[in-house]
């Protein structure tokens, strides 16, 4: 291929749009981590928003969030942490398991039903969660699952799923037919082709569906703030949002707890991404 | 696997037009296939199709899109379900099995390799899903490596591999299956136009080596004539002729057979059969030439319409008092250094018309230039104007 070097004009445009929008992304971003790391909290209106200098920076926010040198909050936060990580995982897993050879189904058979059941997925994602809270609220309360993890994963999931069915769906239309026809003429059940070819070759879509699964609850609050009433329950979305007072606000103790909350999700993204980014079907067919 | 290859390309025409398609009654069939009949949806795709391969032999199914040809492959893979007929390998009626269940082995136009195994693991996967011992899987890999050329490539993934490389996997993981027929569905589509002559020699050399029974599907005329022992000529789901290919080239039984096979096609004219001094004439569009009466006998009638048909290597410069069969109003030659052809038209209303002219004579020949050309009468084709099939048939 022949490629055209661009002119230096170009160059310096292209990259002022890269800059301004870099920009653009991170300015919310660099507010909160200087409100995190600054005594004053400095939520005056500044321009560019950075520490005042050597000695207005600090942990102390940090620390008052994860309860150091205060055991009983100390546990009381490692617990929300747990509460966090357990649900998010749960949902994840729960929403591939259920999602995978759901539409794997859907991508490969035809079979009564299908296209209705394609249509009211869509149709559950044009609400919004909050619109069913009160609901799900009195479901789960008739349940016994008010306050509990197991309760939200259920909750979680219920929402994931439709979603995950529908990108996971487009994976394994991607995948060429023929790899498994060809697992079955070597030799494969139904169940094998798709257990041994199709599974490992949508793997990449299916890591993706899992993170969004795995993010949007790790995010997700207004349901966790309906659902949970103890404080050993919360998820840290809704510890963050006990920081926000009705009369006053710890900014501080806020950002770091935000900063906090970014850290695994972006932890996950920098381990998935080689995942994320490889197409591991490239080479399988013609091409 | 250890049975000699047999061919019937090379039988002579003349003795291929006397007898019937010279089936090898001594020899097992190793697939066959009844009355197969498949429609998707309304469209229906075959209409009643036997299909014979005997063990050894290599079985092309060639057609325009749409013919049904890759249909009937994946019937006898077990990838369809025939609504209609049966189908038994090695003698074991496999209509209702699952592919897994038939030993057959395929290689697909995409290759469908697995993209997330190595080449070694690729070749390995049919054979341990059967439960193949551990040391024969390493044997029959290491084996078909080395047959085609595959040793340095046994870690790779398929995405690390070039076009070519990929086809030859492919084929490597038919080959260590030792199946009962090996299935081919246009597997050279993909290669370009070097490769693929290399391929091909490389598929048959293969196929004569391993004694293997092949049935291998393309649209590409080179191709099937080529490879073929036995050519089955499909058209609108029905088998429109079979046989070796070179009986099937110089004796078409239909219009449609003589136009497929052969390229450039056959020329074709509209004329009228006439009886002057005791020989018959075919004259039509421009075209006048005598035919072969021993060939058409009986179907030789005066004033009978028909379809003149001679193929463009068959026309050649007249040149001394040899017969001119028509004379070519020249619009392009296209020169291929052993051989051109001169492309044009008889009269300006009528069909274009193509001749094959030795490179010498195509040197004096101008775009503009009219041209006299002459055929040998065994070399005219008639057929009926109605029906489209042959004279003397």
């Amino acid at each position: 291929m022949n490629e055209r070097k661009p002119g230096l004009l170009e160059t310096i445009l292209v990259h002022t749009v890269l800059v301004a929008a870099v920009a653009y992304a991170l300015y919310p971003v660099l507010w909160v981590v200087t409100l995190a790391l600054s005594k004053t909290g400095g939520t005056e209106a500044r321009v560019l928003p950075l520490p005042r200098g050597a000695e207005d920076l600090t942990l102390d926010n940090f620390r008052l969030v994860t309860g150091v040198g205060d055991p009983e909050k100390g546990w009381l936060f490692a617990r929300q942490l747990v509460n966090s990580l357990v649900v998010s995982c749960a949902t994840a897993l729960t929403a591939v398991a259920i999602a995978t050879p759901a539409a794997y189904a859907l991508a490969r058979f035809d079979f009564v039903g299908k296209r209705t059941g394609l249509r009211g997925m869509l149709l559950t994602q044009m609400f919004p969660g909050v619109a069913s809270a009160v609901p799900l609220y009195l479901i789960l309360d008739a349940l016994h699952l008010l306050d509990t993890r197991s309760g939200l994963v259920l909750v979680y999931a219920a929402t994931a799923v439709p979603f995950a069915i529908f990108q996971l769906r487009g994976a394994f239309l991607a995948i060429p037919v023929d790899l498994e026809e060809a697992a079955m003429v070597d030799g494969a059940t139904r169940v094998q082709a798709f257990l041994k070819v199709a599974l490992p070759a949508a793997r990449p879509a299916i890591a993706v569906t899992a993170l969004f699964a795995f993010m949007s609850a790790w995010n997700e609050f207004i349901l966790a703030a309906t659902l949970l009433g103890r404080e050993s329950a919360f998820t840290l979305p809704v510890v963050l949002q006990s920081y926000v007072g009705e009369y006053s606000t710890q900014w501080g103790a806020f950002a770091a707890g935000a900063v906090l909350v970014s850290v695994p999700v972006m932890a996950l993204f920098y381990v998935a991404q080689r995942q994320l980014l490889s197409g591991l079907t490239a080479g399988g067919v013609k091409g | 696997m250890s049975e000699a290859p047999h061919r019937h390309a090379g039988s002579s025409a003349l003795r291929a037009a006397e007898t019937p398609v010279p089936e090898p009654a001594e020899r097992k069939l190793r697939c066959a296939a009844r009355g197969i009949e498949k429609s998707f949806g309304a469209t229906k795709i075959l209409r009643g199709v036997d299909l014979e391969i005997p063990e050894g032999t290599f079985a092309v199914l060639v057609g325009p899109s749409g013919c049904g040809k890759s249909t009937l492959l994946r019937l006898v893979a077990g990838l369809e379900q025939a609504d209609k007929g049966t189908i038994t390998l090695a003698g074991r009626d496999v209509t209702n099995l699952p592919p897994r269940d038939r030993d057959v082995a395929m290689v697909f136009q995409s290759y469908a390799l697995y993209p997330h195994l190595t080449v070694r693991e690729n070749l390995a996967f049919g054979l341990k899903l059967r439960g193949t011992p551990a040391a024969e899987i390493e044997s029959r890999i290491r084996e078909a490596s080395a047959m085609l050329g595959l040793e340095k490539l046994m870690d790779r993934l398929p995405k690390q591999l070039s076009g070519g490389q990929r086809q030859r996997v492919a084929m490597g993981r038919a080959i260590v299956r030792r199946p009962t027929i090996f299935l081919f569905d246009e597997p050279l589509s993909n290669l370009d136009a070097a490769l693929r002559a290399e391929v091909r020699v490389e598929i048959r050399r293969l196929h004569d080596r391993l004694g293997a029974t092949t049935l291998y599907v393309t649209h590409d005329q080179v191709e099937a004539m080529t490879l073929a022992d036995s050519l089955w000529v499909l058209n609108g789901g029905l088998v429109e002729q079979k046989g070796p290919p070179l009986e099937i080239y110089e004796r078409p039984r239909t219009k449609f057979v003589a136009t497929f096979l052969g390229s450039p096609q056959m020329n074709l004219v509209a004329g009228k059969l006439s009886k002057e001094g005791g020989a018959f004439w075919a004259e039509g569009g421009g075209v006048r030439t005598r035919v072969d009466e021993e060939r058409f006998g009986d179907a030789l009638v005066e004033g009978r319409e028909v379809t003149i048909g001679v193929r463009p290597h068959d026309l050649c410069l007249a040149k001394g008092d040899a017969p001119i069969v028509a004379e070519l109003k020249v619009e392009i030659v296209e020169a291929l250094g052993s051989e051109a052809f001169a492309h044009g038209w008889i009269r300006s209303s009528g069909p274009t018309f193509v001749a094959r002219l030795d490179a010498a004579d195509a040197r004096s020949v101008r775009p503009g230039s009219a041209i006299p050309l002459a055929a040998a009468p065994s070399a005219i084709h008639l057929f009926d104007a109605k029906t489209d099939r042959a004279l003397g048939d």
